[in-house]
């Protein structure tokens, strides 16, 4: 089994519009889309929603003021500094509670419990290429990480099921546990990026966890033509540091016109100068 | 005042509003800070350079069990909630993933056979800058490979302190780091663009937002690119429309190469301006 990554350090380069016309091109494959916080690629691949399964993203501990005798212990004991004294009474913050149970398990009187977060869920169904794998993280709630690897181990699971030998990864930003879920045992590691300060900034540290985990990248460069100085400067990288550039995606109208249909770009303008790009990119992935 | 520029998606342009913002703000002589809060990409120092004051490193503490001191009992094992210990009492192992730990205590507290010693990790960094007439740079910076960016997220910003506008430049999402950000504002600017996954991940945005009870309004970038589909739902939702920033090649060139529009261009001034004004006044209301 082949899993393929796309991933990019900053959002907004291009992950989805590139995974989602992959995807398009590819026969008997699935796509998971590991972008919990901001799931989009269902939008383009519209699957047929056969499953959905509720996920735990933790729990939050709340304190049942009749018990409490005000003793102080689970304040002095949480280290996220989630609980206060405030007009005569000991709460917990929602927002800052990590859901790690010790202040429950101190609590001399028994007076806290956790509640369970549990409006998050993950789904599994077809589209038109193959299977898809995705999530939905309930706004509030937190752990995506979590939620990251049971989209990849049921994507996992899906293939080996139907007998499908490719996995497309559409990854979340940045380089943290959502990041480094979705890249964690992966064959190869597409990194999108596009040439401004930010983009290229964010390339070296997002191919830096690539590396951390030893999965082999190669670069597509997104709306190459937006600025000359950083296309040079981000293909000087690439050879620096001896990174396969399989990919220059012009920057194209094309692009948008396809996502407000909720196509992909190669569906929608096939003949567009962005989606001639994809195809070169399609076959340089799966041809070689 | 404490003003968050977040978003759902990524890349809708939260450090392009930042860092006009705060730009605006200093040229105005406004005793402000910029804070970059998205530690995992943190792309702030790309386009405004301050002079380096100070650097200090941020840790958590990591559990090391001693194999000599440990009598297998599995409390800690028990009482972790993060499965951060492996635990194998029929091959007599024991051991603490530390990637996979919160620092939340909880192991040390079960443990009776003072098996476990806590020892600090590198998490990230947090660097002052000082910029302008007595404004501030503050950038928070995991160390690339850290799960969780929260612990440096939450120094930078009580590194910020309480000056008149203090500005944090959002993580994406709306998990951990949004929130751990966000929570912190006394106003929300959620920036986002009128594209289907543009509304899909505001619509996400402004419920965890709402959450959060904070007061909020929202800045559409790069518009004429899309369609209106984002206008009717914030009308519907009767949500503040704080400004369109239209899409212009020429300004995504000089953003690009690390320039400020507003530095070089008096509409896009004039623009950041009128918007500084607009959140200014919501304190007020």
């Amino acid at each position: 089994m082949r899993q393929i990554v796309i991933i990019s350090g900053k959002g907004g380069t291009g992950k989805t519009t590139l995974s989602a016309a992959l995807a398009a091109m590819g026969k008997e494959l699935t796509v998971a889309d590991c972008d919990v916080d901001a799931a989009n690629l269902h939008l383009l691949l519209q699957p047929s929603d056969e499953s959905r399964h509720p996920f735990s993203t933790g729990a939050k501990a709340v304190i049942d003021q009749q018990l409490c005798t005000q003793c102080g212990a689970c304040m002095d004991a949480c280290r996220f500094d989630a609980i206060r004294y405030q007009d005569d009474r000991y709460t917990i913050s929602e927002t800052s509670c990590d859901g790690c149970r010790l202040c429950m398990r101190i609590c001399p009187a028994g007076a806290i419990h956790m509640i369970e977060s549990n409006g998050s869920y993950w789904t599994t169904g077809t589209f038109r290429n193959g299977w898809m794998v995705h999530a939905r993280l309930e706004p509030g709630e937190e752990n995506s990480g979590k939620l990251v690897n049971v989209v990849r181990e049921q994507s996992r699971l899906l293939s080996e099921k139907k007998g499908v030998d490719t996995i497309l990864i559409d990854g979340p930003p940045g380089t943290g546990c959502s990041a480094i879920s979705a890249l964690s045992g992966a064959d190869l590691a597409l990194l999108v990026t596009e040439p401004s300060r930010s983009g290229f900034h964010d390339l070296k540290r997002v191919k830096q966890l690539a590396d951390g985990f030893q999965i082999p990248s190669a670069v597509v460069i997104n709306k190459y033509d937006l600025n000359g100085k950083l296309l040079d400067e981000i293909e000087e990288w690439c050879r620096q540091e001896n990174i396969p550039l399989i990919g220059k995606i012009p920057f194209d109208p094309a692009v948008v016109e396809a996502m407000l249909q909720c196509r992909t770009v190669v569906e929608w303008a096939p003949r567009s100068a962005a989606a001639g790009e994809i195809v070169a990119i399609h076959r340089q992935i799966f041809q070689s | 005042m404490k003003i968050a520029i977040a978003s759902g998606k990524g890349g809708t342009g939260k450090t392009f509003v930042s860092t006009n913002l705060f730009w605006v703000a200093s040229q105005k002589g406004i005793d402000c800070v910029l804070t970059d809060c998205d530690a995992e990409e943190p792309n702030v120092a790309e386009f405004l350079a301050g002079e380096e004051e100070q650097v200090e490193e941020v840790y958590q503490q990591v559990p090391v069990i001693d194999p000599k001191k440990c009598t297998f009992c599995g409390k800690c094992y028990e009482y972790c909630s993060y499965n951060a210990i492996l635990y194998l009492p029929e091959r007599r192992m024991i051991q603490v993933q530390p990637d996979l730990c919160h620092d939340c205590g909880a192991c040390s507290y079960a443990c009776q056979a003072g098996a476990i010693t806590e020892h600090p990790k590198l998490l990230g960094r947090v660097t002052h800058a000082a910029y302008g007439i007595g404004q501030q740079l503050i950038e928070g910076r995991v160390e690339v490979g850290i799960y969780t960016p929260v612990p440096v997220i939450t120094r930078a910003i009580h590194e910020a302190g309480n000056r008149e506008l203090v500005f944090f430049d959002s993580p994406p999402g709306i998990s951990c780091p949004f929130i751990a950000t966000v929570d912190r504002a006394d106003y929300v600017v959620l920036v986002s663009e009128p594209t289907p996954f543009g509304l899909h991940d505001l619509q996400l945005s402004v419920a965890t937002v709402r959450k959060l009870s904070k007061p909020f309004g929202v800045v559409i970038n790069r518009a004429g690119l899309g369609d209106d589909a984002i206008y009717r739902w914030l009308e519907q939702e009767s949500i503040p429309l704080l400004l369109e920033i239209p899409f212009d090649r020429e300004i995504a060139r000089i953003y690009a190469e690390g320039g400020l529009p507003s530095a070089v261009n008096s509409s896009y001034r004039e623009m950041f301006s009128r918007l500084l004004t607009q959140i200014i006044q919501k304190r007020v209301s």
